[in-house]
């Protein structure tokens, strides 16, 4: 049997292998594994010392080994099988930064075409022009970017580019009052239909591929996580800037909103993109953490508001406001748990997140139909507005989702499923939101004239 | 002879799944065992087989259970299910009608003009 030297040094590579991203489970598969080797060799006729380093060096590098087990649930680990992953991919940073100004440029050229060219027609509409274009602006940006640094065909650049383009043209001819429903809607809208043209630059080909989708998932969360790191970054310099001139320069809080807060908001989305895409390692540790943490939270503040609501009846408390909250609140504890789904590793069992996932999906399920029930008898008693069918909508979809992934996810729990048919569930639903927002922001806005 | 990584990574799930169905084992045994039936020639780094069994366990075709060697080491046993069964069947249809075409190519009436195996 082994020596005591061995067993020292087996220790110590255990205790290097746990530095890095493999669990205690893991570790002991590759320790199993790793004695198994050694046995063979010794009795090959190798002593201790050779036998360890021979059996060390045929598991493979320990970095490029817990690369692989944190990247084991994407596709693209087979392609690193025989030599070792190079380290992360560089570069993209400088087209990053002149596309963003680029597009800060073009909006803000364009912004000043609209509303120098157009006198104001009353109600802020030349305003609204330029709040709508500037979500299309930086989208565009970013779906360049993207589709640059895949080096993509000229059929997946169509396919993105094209939609994009014709669902803002659509649009953009709409006459929006700053105060009307339509511009809510429009504005809530048109930037998740214009996400779904940013998944296909970003997927490529392989776009209907569950695994290509999840990554996509993945990439919005942590797109959103650096996004909003930036702003806040941002409105610091800003808010400084406006306190230190502010008493000498009058008026610099307009110009610095108007120069400043609107070209860094078009200027941070490819930048953002390219901090996703080099940075991955930073943020690939914090974001299954933050699903964590946050996924009972919401579950057990969901299981409260089913409660509370299932007592006291949602009666006349229901109004516009609060069905904007109750829809915000179904559409994060469904973004929540679908990131949480793209953050799992592959083969770990999660019984524990699973089981608070399916709690919330259930309590969301729930709220969704009070909420459905409450919306029937609004639009029973008042009648169709844009708000209510795409409220009306809205719900049903969210209701369909979070039906299929309860049923899903208490199947997997059950353990009659697995896993993977939840994650094929639900990355088959994302483009429904896609092309039902674009639904919203078209359709609507006309059929209701524009109110 | 070296096979081409793209090769090894296409050929290594039903390489997997088909040692599987042979009868529950664990990874050290499964290379043991690609390593006899290739004579060597296929081979990979040990530790990269591992996120390989995960990924089919996650999509259903394995299942995982701790166990114990006859030393008494603790070692994890993957087992084929049902779903990994008939992976293997869609896989092994596939292969089947992969080779058979470029069987028939090396055996054509060209045949000559195809380089001799072992002769690139």
């Amino acid at each position: 049997m082994a020596g005591a030297a061995l067993e020292a040094r087996i220790s110590e590579w255990r205790g290097f292998v746990a530095r890095g991203r493999i669990d205690a489970a893991e570790a002991d598969e590759l320790e199993s594994h790793l004695r198994d080797r050694i046995e063979e060799l010794r009795t090959a006729g190798l002593d201790d010392d050779e036998a360890f380093l021979v059996a060390v060096k045929r598991l493979g590098a320990v970095d490029a080994l817990s690369r692989e087990f944190a990247r084991a649930n994407s596709a693209r680990l087979w392609k690193q099988l025989v030599a070792p992953a190079a380290p992360a991919r560089g570069g993209g940073l400088l087209s990053a930064v002149l596309l963003g100004g680029l597009a800060a440029a073009a909006f803000q050229v364009l912004r000043i075409a609209r509303t120098a060219g157009a006198p104001d027609t009353g109600g802020g509409i030349v305003d609204t022009l330029v709040l709508r274009s500037m979500p299309v602006v930086a989208l565009l940006a970013l779906v360049i970017w993207l589709l640059l640094r895949r080096r993509s065909g000229v059929a997946n650049a169509l396919a993105a580019l094209v939609p994009l383009t014709a669902v803002t043209a659509a649009v953009d001819s709409y006459p929006l009052a700053l105060s009307s429903a339509a511009l809510v809607l429009v504005l809530t809208h048109l930037p998740v239909a214009l996400w779904l043209c940013v998944g296909v630059a970003y997927a490529g080909r392989e776009w209907r591929s569950t695994q290509r989708r999840m990554d996509f998932v993945r990439f919005t969360g942590e797109f959103v996580v650096y996004y909003v790191l930036i702003a806040l970054g941002g409105a610091v310099l800003l808010v400084l800037a406006n306190a230190i001139l502010g008493p000498v320069i009058p008026g610099i809080a307009d110009g610095l909103l108007q120069w400043g807060v609107y070209s860094g908001a078009v200027w941070a989305f490819p930048v953002a993109a390219w901090l996703v895409e080099s940075k991955q390692s930073v943020i690939e540790n914090i974001a299954p953490v933050l699903a964590k943490i946050f996924t009972p939270l919401f579950a057990l503040m969901i299981a409260a508001a089913v409660v509370v609501y299932a007592v006291l009846g949602l009666g006349t408390a229901f109004n516009r406001d609060l069905l904007t909250v109750f829809d915000a609140l179904l559409v994060v504890v469904l973004g929540l748990v679908l990131y949480g789904l793209s953050a799992r590793v592959d083969g770990r069992p999660e019984r524990l997140l699973d089981a608070t996932g399916l709690v919330a999906v259930v309590g969301a399920l729930l709220l969704d139909a009070l909420v459905l029930a409450s919306l029937a008898g609004r639009i029973g008693d008042l009648g169709w507005t844009a708000n209510r069918v795409a409220a009306l909508g809205l719900n049903l979809v969210l209701f369909v989702v979070l039906a299929g992934a309860a049923w899903l996810g208490a199947a997997h729990l059950a353990r009659r499923a697995p896993i993977a048919r939840l994650e094929r569930w639900q990355t088959g639903c994302l483009p429904v939101y896609g092309v039902w927002a674009a639904f919203v922001a078209i359709a609507l806005p006309p059929a209701f004239g524009f109110a | 002879m070296r096979i081409d990584k793209d090769l090894v990574a296409a050929v290594a799930t039903p390489l997997v799944l088909a040692i599987l169905a042979e009868g529950r084992s664990y990874g050290y045994a499964i290379l043991a065992r690609v390593r006899e039936l290739s004579g060597g020639e296929l081979e990979w780094s040990d530790g990269m087989l591992y996120p390989l069994l995960h990924r089919l366990q996650s999509l259903g075709l394995l299942t995982a259970e701790w166990g114990a060697s006859p030393e008494g080491r603790r070692r994890r046993y993957y087992a084929i299910t049902d779903a990994g069964r008939r992976a293997l069947a869609e896989q092994r249809s596939q292969w089947a009608t992969a080779t058979r075409t470029l069987d028939r190519l090396w055996r054509s009436a060209g045949a000559e003009r195809m380089p001799a195996i072992g002769g690139a």
